[in-house]
This record gives C-alpha cells, sequence and structure tokens, in this order.
C-alpha cells in the first residue's frame, strides 16, 4: 500500500500531526509518487517544531544509498535520505567527512539541504548548500538536475521542501587527518569574554556551551570547545541507549538543573584542559541517548535558536537575562559564531552569533518565546526555522525579507501549494508580499 | 593462521527491503556480493551502496524467477567466486489473494516468484556447495506457510512448499558440509507490509537480518523471526481444524 496513517511530532514534541505517509524505497516509486501525488518530503524529523509536520508527506528515509564515492576527491552522490552520522561514520576512516554537521547525526543529507543546516564549522566552511555540487528534484513533470547558480537552487537550499523532494545529490566532503577530535576546552567567565573568545577562535570546529541559569555577573558563562580532527586511538563509541518511558516532569526542574550545569562547569579545570574524544561522541553528544527528547517529559520542549548581529551583544545579555529569571532552562544551551550568509533567501544562517537553547513547555514557556522572538526581531536577528514553534507570521516574515519573493518563485513553480508544510502555514510563507 | 577469504553470496530478490539489510551487512563484513533481481537500477544503486559499505566486490546482476534463462548467468558468476559461496532467497510475491480468486492463473506466478524460481536457482547453487564442501543458503519462508488463511493462503502454499523444499536440501547439504537455514518471518516493516491493515509487532528489516546472521554463524535450521512468532504459530497450528475454518485471521 502506498500510504499509512500515523501520528508524527516535532523533536520537541509539542507539535503534532496526524499524516498519510508514503515510504518509498526506491528512486522509481519515489519518481512515481511525486508525479501522481505531490507531497512535501520529510527527513528524520529533526526538526523541533512543525517544519517536519504535514498532512500527507513522502518519508525519504528508505531512500538511504550512496550511489557513488571518489576517494581521491572526496565527492560522493546519495539518496537525500541518507543520515549525516552513517556518512561520517564510514567516511572517517577514510579520511574524509561530511563538509557540514549538525548537532544529530540522525539529520538526512535532504533535511541538511532544505534547512541549509549550519555545524561548529559554520566561520570557515559555511552553511551545508554550499558544499552540494548537484541535486535532482522530483516534480510532477519528472526529476530536474538542479546545480548552484541555477535559480531554482537558491530557491532550493534553506527552501524548507517547497520546490519538491530531493531525491539525491552530489556533495564534497571535507578531507580530515584521522578519526577523533582533539578538544581544547576553556571556561568562559561571563558574556563579554565568552563573545570575545569566540571572535578570537580560529579553529577549524568551534562551539560554546553556555550556563543559562547563571544570573549577576555570571551570566553569560560556560565552556568554550575547540575541536581539530586528529590521528589516534580510542575505543569507538558505545551509542544507541534509549529513553524507555517519558521522565517525570522534575527531572529536569530549575534546581536540577542549576546543580547540573554548576557541575557541568567545573568539570573542565580552571586551566583549560585538551582531551581526545571519538568523532561521534564530539559532533552528535546528544545521539549517545536515543529518543532523549523523552528526557523533557510527555509535554515535550520548544528549542529557541535565534542569530543576532555581531553588534548586538546587549541584545543577547538581555535575553539570558530573561531566559535566567524564568527558571525555564535545560541544561542544553549552546552560543557560537556564525559567518557571512549564502545569501540563499529562506537560508538561516547569516553573520553573527547564534543562541540555541532548550525550554520545558511548562508554563510560561509561552511567554518567554515571545520575549525571545520579540527581542530577536528588534535586534535585527532571526529566528531558525528548523526550530521554530512559536513565532508570528509577521515576524517571520521581517527577519527573511527574501522571502516574498522566493514566495512568489516558488508559487510558480506550484501552484496547487501541494509540497506547504504546517510550519509553511502557519507562518504563511508562501503568501504574497 | 591464514587471511580470512572472502566469502560471495547471490542474494536473490535483493531489492527487497530485508535483502537491502541483508546485503548491507554482510558487505560490511567485506563479503563478495552478487545482487540477483529485475529492477536494475535500484540493484546498481545497492551495489555502489555495498562498495562504500566495504563489500569486497558487489555487482547487480539480472534475474527473474519467472525466466530460467536468467539462470545459468548467474550460476557462472558465482562458480568464478574463489572461496566459499553461499545464497540467500529473499523472492516472493503477495498478490491480494481476492485477485486471485477473481484470477487464479495468477497462482502460478507466485508459485515462480516464491517456491520454484528460487529453489531453481538454489538446486544449481548446491553443487557448488557440494564441491567445496562449504557454504550457506539461506531461504526467506513466511510464517504464512505454517497453516493456510483464507487472506493469504495461495502465497502461503507457495511459502510452505519453499520450506519442505529447504528442509529437504539442508538434508542434501549437510552431508557436504554445507547449511540451510529457513527463516520464517512475522510481521516485517517492508514496502510489502506498509500500509496494511491489522499489522502487528512488525519488526525493522535490520532486526531480522541481525537475527539471520546469528544463525547462519551458529548453524541453526528453522528460525522464527522476531523469536516470539514460534509460540504465536505453536498456537496458530495448534487450533483444531473444524474451528480454524471459521476463522478469519
Ligand atoms: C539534537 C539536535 C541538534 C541539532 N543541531 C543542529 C545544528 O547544529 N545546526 C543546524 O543547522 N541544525 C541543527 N538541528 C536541526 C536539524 O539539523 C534540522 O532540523 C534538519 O533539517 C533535520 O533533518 P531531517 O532529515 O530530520 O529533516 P526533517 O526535520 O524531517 O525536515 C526538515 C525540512 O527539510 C525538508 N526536507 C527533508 N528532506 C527533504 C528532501 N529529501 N527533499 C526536500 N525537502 C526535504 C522538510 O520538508 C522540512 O521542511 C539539530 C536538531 C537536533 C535534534
Ligand atoms: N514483509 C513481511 O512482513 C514478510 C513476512 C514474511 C515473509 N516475507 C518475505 O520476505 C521476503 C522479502 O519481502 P519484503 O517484505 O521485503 O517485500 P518486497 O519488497 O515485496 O520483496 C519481494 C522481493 O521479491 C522480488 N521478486 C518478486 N517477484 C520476482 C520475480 N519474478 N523475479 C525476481 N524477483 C522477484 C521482488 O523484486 P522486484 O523488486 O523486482 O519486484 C522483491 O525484491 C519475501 O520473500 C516475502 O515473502 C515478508
Amino acid at each position: 500500500m502506498t500510504w499509512a496513517t500515523r501520528e508524527i511530532a516535532g523533536w520537541g514534541r509539542v507539535l503534532r500531526a496526524e499524516a498519510a505517509l508514503a515510504r518509498p524505497e526506491r528512486q522509481r516509486t519515489a519518481r512515481a509518487l511525486a508525479e501522481s501525488a505531490p507531497a512535501p518530503a520529510l527527513g528524520r524529523r529533526r526538526s523541533y517544531g512543525d517544519a517536519c509536520l504535514a498532512e500527507r508527506a513522502m518519508l525519504t528515509e528508505r531512500l538511504d544509498r550512496v550511489l557513488s564515492f571518489d576517494p581521491e576527491t572526496g565527492t560522493l552522490e546519495a539518496e537525500s535520505g541518507v543520515m549525516l552520522g552513517d556518512l561520517a561514520a564510514r567516511l572517517a576512516p577514510l579520511g574524509w567527512l561530511p563538509p557540514v554537521m549538525p548537532g544529530t547525526g540522525f539529520a538526512t543529507m535532504g533535511g541538511a539541504i532544505a534547512m541549509d543546516v549550519h555545524g561548529k564549522n559554520h566561520h570557515h566552511a559555511g552553511a551545508f548548500a554550499a558544499h552540494v555540487d548537484r541535486l535532482t528534484l522530483a516534480t510532477p513533470a519528472g526529476p530536474v538536475e538542479v546545480a548552484p547558480g541555477d535559480p531554482l537552487f537558491a530557491l532550493t537550499a534553506g527552501g524548507l521542501g517547497q520546490t519538491g523532494p530531493i531525491l539525491k545529490a552530489t556533495i564534497r566532503l571535507a578531507r580530515v587527518r584521522g578519526d577523533v577530535m582533539m578538544v581544547t576546552e576553556r571556561r568562559m567567565a561571563d558574556l563579554d569574554a565568552f563573545c570575545d573568545a569566540l571572535d578570537a577562535s580560529d579553529a577549524p570546529y568551534t562551539v560554546g556551551w553556555i550556563d543559562a541559569t547563571a544570573t549577576g555577573p555570571a551570566l553569560g558563562r560556560g565552556i568554550l570547545e575547540e575541536g581539530e580532527v586528529a590521528r589516534g586511538l580510542v575505543p569507538p563509541a558505545k551509542r544507541g541507549r534509549t529513553v524507555p518511558l517519558d521522565a517525570p516532569g522534575f527531572a529536569l526542574s530549575a534546581p536540577v538543573v542549576r546543580t547540573f550545569n554548576a557541575a557541568y562547569l567545573r568539570r573542565v579545570p580552571a586551566r583549560g584542559r585538551t582531551v581526545v574524544r571519538p568523532i561521534a561522541d564530539y559532533f552528535f553528544p546528544l545521539d549517545r541517548i536515543h529518543d532523549w527528547n523523552r528526557l523533557y517529559g510527555k509535554c515535550g520542549f520548544h528549542q529557541f535558536q535565534c542569530v543576532v548581529p555581531m553588534d548586538a551583544r546587549p541584545a543577547l545579555r538581555d535575553m539570558l537575562a530573561r531566559i535566567g529569571k524564568a527558571a525555564l532552562a535545560s541544561p542544553l544551551a549552546v552560543l557560537k559564531r556564525l559567518g557571512p550568509g549564502a545569501g540563499h533567501p529562506m537560508s538561516f544562517p547569516v553573520e553573527g552569533y547564534t543562541l540555541a537553547i532548550d525550554l520545558p513547555a511548562r508554563d510560561g514557556a509561552d511567554r518567554l518565546l515571545a520575549a525571545l522572538n520579540a527581542a530577536t526581531a528588534e535586534a535585527g536577528g532571526r529566528v531558525y526555522l528548523a526550530k521554530d514553534s512559536s513565532l508570528t507570521a509577521e515576524q517571520a516574515h521581517a527577519m527573511y525579507p527574501g522571502r516574498a519573493a522566493w514566495a512568489e518563485a516558488v508559487n510558480a513553480r506550484d501552484p496547487e501549494r501541494a509540497y506547504e508544510t504546517a510550519l509553511v502555514k502557519r507562518l504563511r510563507l508562501r503568501e504574497a508580499a | 593462521m591464514s587471511a580470512p577469504q572472502t566469502e560471495t553470496w547471490l542474494i536473490l530478490g535483493a531489492s527487497s527491503a530485508m535483502a537491502r539489510a541483508m546485503a548491507r551487512a554482510l558487505a560490511a563484513e567485506g563479503a563478495g556480493l552478487i545482487l540477483a533481481g529485475r529492477d536494475d537500477d535500484d540493484l546498481a544503486a545497492l551495489a555502489a551502496d555495498c562498495r562504500f559499505r566495504g563489500a569486497t566486490r558487489a555487482e547487480a546482476m539480472r534475474w527473474d524467477a519467472r525466466d530460467p534463462a536468467t539462470i545459468a548467468p548467474l550460476i557462472h558468476r558465482l562458480a568464478q567466486a574463489q572461496g566459499v559461496v553461499s545464497a540467500a532467497v529473499f523472492a516472493g510475491s503477495m498478490p491480494p489473494q481476492a485477485e486471485i480468486d477473481v484470477d487464479p492463473a495468477l497462482i502460478a506466478g507466485v508459485a515462480a516468484d516464491s517456491f520454484t524460481g528460487p529453489a531453481h536457482v538454489l538446486s544449481r547453487v548446491a553443487p557448488l556447495i557440494e564441491a567445496r564442501g562449504a557454504g550457506t543458503i539461506v531461504g526467506v519462508a513466511s510464517v504464512a506457510g505454517d497453516r493456510g488463511r483464507v487472506g493469504n493462503y495461495v502465497y502461503g502454499a507457495a511459502k510452505a512448499a519453499f520450506a519442505t523444499y529447504l528442509s529437504g536440501l539442508r538434508n542434501r547439504l549437510n552431508r557436504a558440509g554445507g547449511h540451510v537455514v529457513t527463516v520464517k518471518p512475522g510481521f516485517v516493516d517492508t514496502a510489502m507490509t506498509w500500509g496494511l491493515p491489522g499489522m502487528f509487532l512488525v519488526a525493522p528489516p535490520e532486526a531480522v537480518v541481525a537475527s539471520i546472521l546469528k544463525a547462519v554463524r551458529r548453524r541453526r535450521n528453522v528460525i522464527y523471526t522476531p523469536f516470539f512468532w514460534r509460540y504465536i504459530m505453536v498456537i496458530i497450528r495448534a487450533v483444531p481444524e473444524p474451528i480454524f475454518k471459521k476463522l478469519s485471521i
């Protein structure tokens, strides 16, 4: 049978939908489906909000094969449902890695292109689509090949799946010298120290963990992690523990998080340290526990992620102060520098500081999110749509100034709006200006 | 110790999701693979993927269970492989029983896809295994073959015939150092079952393959996978016929 009805949810488990899902296993069936019943493609649903929800969709998870790999040039063609973590595991011993890796290895290549995902190396490497040589889009009139420079490419990169299912893509891999990470960890005393250190960092991979429960002079304290791929002998990571149940509400209550964060910070000695980690542990620390999103309990959680311009440190400080005061923070909070954007209208990354934080969906979360969204807009920043569950349409339209022209071009290709996802509808992203 | 020799596996019905998982697991162990089936385009993709994942060799070859002329090239290719040769059968077809009831001519096709076609190939692989004194045959039958049900008794009959064939083949190859594993899956999460009503306890293909490979290593004879289907089928087989004929399971 082609269609199965399932309940699906974003990774944060707050937003859900009942969906009719097709799950082609072969290119041929995917093409036929895209011709007879156009619907958005979904990957592994690692977007937090409703970006990966729709009433009818094509799941790409069984389209997951590597079609060619040239170990000399590092060019790789694969079906769009291949998971980046799978690629990394096989490629690292061969001296290559996916050019950009988000914080979860379960993200698919299709999802990485459609969200133009960024990694810990954005300040050097840019976002994912910058490394795509070519992709194949399914359309009702048959597959089309798209390459950078083609207007359709810019509509597709970060384009939320609105140009139709990506069936396969060819990417250029990054050459690496080994299969472990050398990670230097340093404590950061406060937000200014943190931002200065991020600005100064020239390491290939840089990310900051921030203690979002800290207030007062300690506001913005955390740990800066600078990583480099190296050769070494580290036992393979033991992966794949599962969270069998939804955790009770107190598991991530404010006092528990405060205590955890303080201990986490002290783990790194005051003078800093350098440690060696398996590649997967460094890039995908949370994947070690399957379904860790259940730790937030039945009600689920939100993730807020924004980027603000370099000169908007005060806005960041205000946001952190609000988060600290609301006592809603979780241990998962990240501060990073993003380099210049790629110029694709719906692609998130632009130059600035990006703050990402999980917020349990408890009382007060909606109010806090609204305040953070407004603060981002005011600072001239934008919210990442892969994470969003709470923007208003007006805010989204203002944050992505290329949206109206993008919508017009996308609508011309898909006038029935068959590819709209729940996020695109909620934020009226395809509405005319 | 001598260097471990590459084992070469012929996989029949390699375009199925279960076969894909099997081919990948074997590739990761460095096996040589001959991926046989009708969907050339899909098999070429799988072959490339298996090479990426570590297969010593992986090639796609055309095989149609309804066309005996496609057998000789497969056997020829397999005979060229050095070392141990093995084969796994995933081919099978299950048209809706209602369609078969209307058009009984379909029965021959189901029998060809699920029993006679694969058996014809295996009977040509058997001498290679006998000559080399080693090798495994994995045959995927089905719990549907354990008892004829109103919903799929033609498919079940073909699978029962295949299981009986495998049992005899096991006896034959056992004399020469070879081994045959009969696999009876319950519900597996593949294109065959996606969206079908009444599915429960549906197992991922990777889990089924993990139990198949364990059975190969331990030279098990007949496995149910997931394991609990053995008990479910004990019960289903125990229902007396006068009652069973009135059930609609
Ligand atoms: C723990 C964790 C850490 C994360 N860290 C980061 C990070 O560091 N950086 C970052 O950028 N993101 C990060 N993310 C977000 C994640 O990378 C993105 O949401 C990504 O898009 C998820 O990929 P997916 O395959 O699950 O896609 P889904 O969530 O299923 O889909 C996302 C969007 O892509 C579209 N899409 C998916 N596949 C296709 C296709 N084949 N063709 C066309 N459109 C398609 C969908 O329609 C949808 O609009 C993180 C998420 C998690 C859970
Ligand atoms: N899914 C379950 O719940 C379940 C349960 C018990 C047993 N099984 C058995 O497990 C095996 C794999 O099934 P699946 O679930 O993965 O379904 P599937 O995708 O339908 O696989 C069936 C395979 O048989 C091949 N085949 C059919 N007719 C053929 C022919 N004439 N010549 C060559 N190949 C032919 C198909 O090839 P094409 O691509 O060319 O069609 C396909 O590769 C089958 O034998 C099935 O009966 C499945």
